[in-house]
């Protein structure tokens, strides 16, 4: 009804609701100017970010020089990062010293490692089964295909071995190993038998109270008094070792830490179905106990992939390595800053997508009670 | 029972691996026998090597003079000192440069930790991207790069950059002015003492007069007034008795003044940096453990947020935060072993490299290296431990 008290039939339009509580309007309200306090921190931060961003973005992209054959060179043409340091070079830094008509075989073996990575981290791909029987194999491959010494396959030395391959391998190997390793101690650990119990206790930590640089010296000049003499062994083999070991006991602390959040009657309900000890581990509490514990295992497979850099202390010669070797190059020196940029971006790339793919993991897996 | 239906059976060799207790004891004496074998082979391998070589052994090395330089020492060193000498400096390094660090990596990460929960998206997202940018690069390689940014970015100190007066950048290291105490000193250190022993007093004071009457005392503001003050009047009564030491220009390079080498920066700055992200990402978990709820009923009982957060929130996070915090503590120390990568004279530097290669005892230097290393991280997870069970909530 109107005031006239006529029937009205149209109806009044909506009022639009005020202009400070729709759109990008409230999302700035209520984002970035909350507060008096918010308000200052977003101008201040603005502030700063925009003296920074521009100058830096100027640096790495705008005023970049991207071919050049001497800093000199770059120098002259532009006053941003000098990246030909990295371009003239980027067959080292992927490579290492690997003979130049070989390198197919490197390729071909990092294409067979993401083929064997499928079924490794989906679980929804046809034919898995057949398929995760390729990926067990794929160690063996990998070794047949970058050593060599086979008809058709000239051997390479794995002193040759250099770049992101060299990071790849000793990071694919160390986590393939320490995984396994890592269930076994913390098992160990948490073992009834008196003496397995303390040699894992030790084992475990001793490796986690020393640096990992500390080992890699062990593993370089401490090896040799310790087998019988004469007998050398390879450096990358050492490396291998020593990271393996390294991680695997940061893995059974992880590990163990899953274990002890299954509840008790997990253990006594697989005991009471009369399973023996191992089926009882893998049937009913490993599954349960590594699902918890997916994050913690995929941060220490994140740790040991970046603690891969530290071979160049002992003169192994990963990316970062052929980087601090070029760096001693007269026509590249003080061009540092290019240099580990790039390295980082490779690392970068690597560790965020394995973080990324944990958080994946962990919502699938969220079964929740 | 299996034991008991078997009581009237004669006993069978099988028994031993089908009775769960001397299976145990079966395979825990297998265990023991392959671990003496294999220690003994190590030992008597080593052995062999060692007369084969014929070098001596035995840690008396230690005092043969060092006969190499150590550019920032804490206590006096030549090179005329002996290798445990060299070791002790080295060890001093990473306890300094481990203490500094964490100092700087607690502030960094309880800021960023804080501040990712921030309700202002801008700052929320830049400290989600110093977390996830800083957490997934090698810190290796960031040590190198700052490194490599202070030598070749920063002027050579004839130019050096001067951005406040007295505070001089280059690329041989930072300069600032260093304070030379004179006769009268005293007072101040007994005035700073004084406050102290007076704001500890007060806050004492302040809780008691809270639960009698209710009334509440600004106890920070007072506080802070009375540590800054004390000091500064004592100063003025002792009649100035500070006067600092400027760095100065000499020739090639800065004379005076306190300076900051660039080893030592880079590794300092890289490992807080690092580490501090780490413990943002502790920080922002242990502040979401603690439920909302407990935010509301603060808050309905009449808290302001800044009470909120002291009184109810963090006592409560600190039970989670405590335990991993101290473990990147850990971590930051056993990782300042990576000085070696940009020539700062930590323990690993000096005995476990230049003393090893000069004395050729790899044996004895490792040694060192890693029982100090050990001592040091068994030390504090029995912290840790004692930590944990304190704190531990009393369940019914």
């Amino acid at each position: 009804m109107d005031r006239s008290g006529h029937q009205v039939h149209e109806k009044v339009a909506d009022m639009r609701p005020p202009i400070t509580s729709v759109g990008w309007v409230r999302w700035l309200r209520e984002n970035l100017f909350s507060s008096p306090l918010s308000a200052a921190l977003t101008l201040v931060t603005a502030y700063v970010l925009y003296l920074l961003v521009p100058p830096l973005f100027g640096w790495a992209f705008l005023d970049a020089v991207w071919f050049a054959a001497s800093r000199e060179e770059c120098w002259a043409t532009g006053e941003g990062a000098c990246w030909a340091i990295v371009t003239t070079r980027v067959d080292q830094f992927i490579y290492g010293d690997y003979p130049a008509d070989e390198r197919w075989r490197a390729v071909l073996a990092f294409v067979l490692l993401l083929l064997a990575l499928v079924p490794i981290l989906f679980d929804r791909v046809p034919g898995r089964a057949r398929w995760l029987v390729f990926s067990l194999l794929y160690p063996l491959i990998a070794y047949v295909l970058l050593i060599g010494g086979v008809p058709g396959l000239p051997e390479v030395e794995t002193a040759k071995f250099g770049g992101f391959l060299l990071t790849l391998v000793i990071g694919v190997t160390g986590i393939s190993a320490s995984l396994p390793l890592g269930i076994l101690l913390a098992l160990g650990r948490r073992s009834d038998l008196f003496i397995v119990r303390v040699l894992c206790v030790g084992f475990i930590e001793f490796i986690r109270g020393v640096p990992l640089i500390t080992l890699l010296f062990v593993a370089s000049t401490l090896l040799n008094y310790f087998l019988p003499p004469g007998t050398s062994f390879n450096l990358l083999v050492r490396v291998l070792i020593m990271v393996t070991l390294f991680s695997s006991a940061y893995l059974a602390e992880v590990i163990r830490g899953g274990l002890q959040a299954i509840p008790g009657g997990q253990y006594e309900a697989a005991n009471s179905l009369g399973l023996s000890y191992w089926k009882s581990m893998r049937l009913v509490i490993l599954p349960q106990a590594l699902k918890i514990s997916i994050p913690g295992i995929v941060n220490s497979f994140i740790a040991l992939f970046k603690d891969t850099t530290l071979v160049i202390i002992i003169g192994m010669l990963d990316p970062l390595g052929i980087g601090k070797a070029t760096l001693s190059d007269a026509t590249w020196q003080g061009l540092s800053t290019e240099v580990y940029v790039f390295v980082a971006l490779f690392f970068f790339i690597c560790c965020f997508s394995m973080s990324r793919y944990s958080l994946y993991l962990e919502r699938k897996l969220h079964t929740g009670h | 029972m299996a034991a008991v239906d078997r009581a009237d059976e004669p006993f069978r060799l099988t028994d031993i691996w089908t009775n769960q207790r001397s299976r145990s004891l079966v395979i825990q004496i297998i265990t023991l026998i392959v671990l003496l074998l294999a220690v003994s082979w190590i030992v008597n391998n080593t052995i062999r090597n060692l007369s084969d070589l014929g070098v001596e052994t035995g840690y008396g090395f230690l005092w043969d003079p060092a006969s190499y330089d150590i550019n920032q020492h804490l206590i006096d060193y030549s090179s005329r000192s002996t290798h445990a000498r060299a070791a002790l400096v080295g060890f001093l390094n990473t306890a300094l440069v481990a203490v500094t660090g964490i100092a700087f990596a607690t502030v960094l990460g309880f800021i960023a930790g804080v501040l990712r929960l921030s309700p202002n998206w801008l700052i929320a997202k830049l400290m989600t991207v110093y977390v996830e940018a800083i957490r997934n690069v090698p810190l290796l390689l960031q040590i190198l790069l700052w490194y490599g940014i202070v030598v070749n970015a920063l002027p050579h100190p004839r130019n050096a950059a001067e951005p406040v007066g007295g505070f001089f950048l280059s690329n041989r290291g930072f300069y600032l002015p260093r304070p030379l105490w004179e006769d009268g000193a005293w007072l101040i250190a007994a005035g700073l003492l004084a406050a102290v022993a007076f704001a500890i007093w007060f806050a004492g004071h302040a809780r008691r007069v809270q639960e009698r009457t209710g009334r509440i005392y600004p106890v920070l503001l007072v506080t802070l007034c009375v540590l800054i003050g004390a000091p500064v009047v004592a100063f003025f009564l002792a009649g100035s008795p500070v006067s600092l030491d400027w760095a100065e220009l000499k020739g090639f390079n800065f004379v005076g003044g306190f300076s900051v080498k660039p080893e030592f920066f880079a590794l300092w700055f890289a490992l807080s940096l690092y580490t501090g992200a780490f413990i943002a990402e502790i920080v922002r978990g242990g502040i979401l453990s603690v439920s909302h709820g407990q935010t509301e009923a603060a808050h309905a009982l009449g808290l302001r947020p800044g009470r909120t957060m002291r009184l109810v929130i963090l006592p409560q996070a600190l039970r989670v935060i405590v335990p991993p915090l101290i473990s990147q503590y850990l971590n930051l120390t056993k990782n300042s072993s990576l000085a070696i990568a940009v020539g700062y004279m930590d323990l690993t530097a000096t005995i476990g490299r230049i003393s090893l290669n000069q004395t050729g005892r790899a044996l004895e230097c490792m040694s060192i290296v890693l029982t100090v290393y050990l001592m040091i991280s068994l030390l504090i997870s029995a912290f840790m431990n004692w930590y944990n069970r304190r704190i531990r909530l009393v369940e019914r």
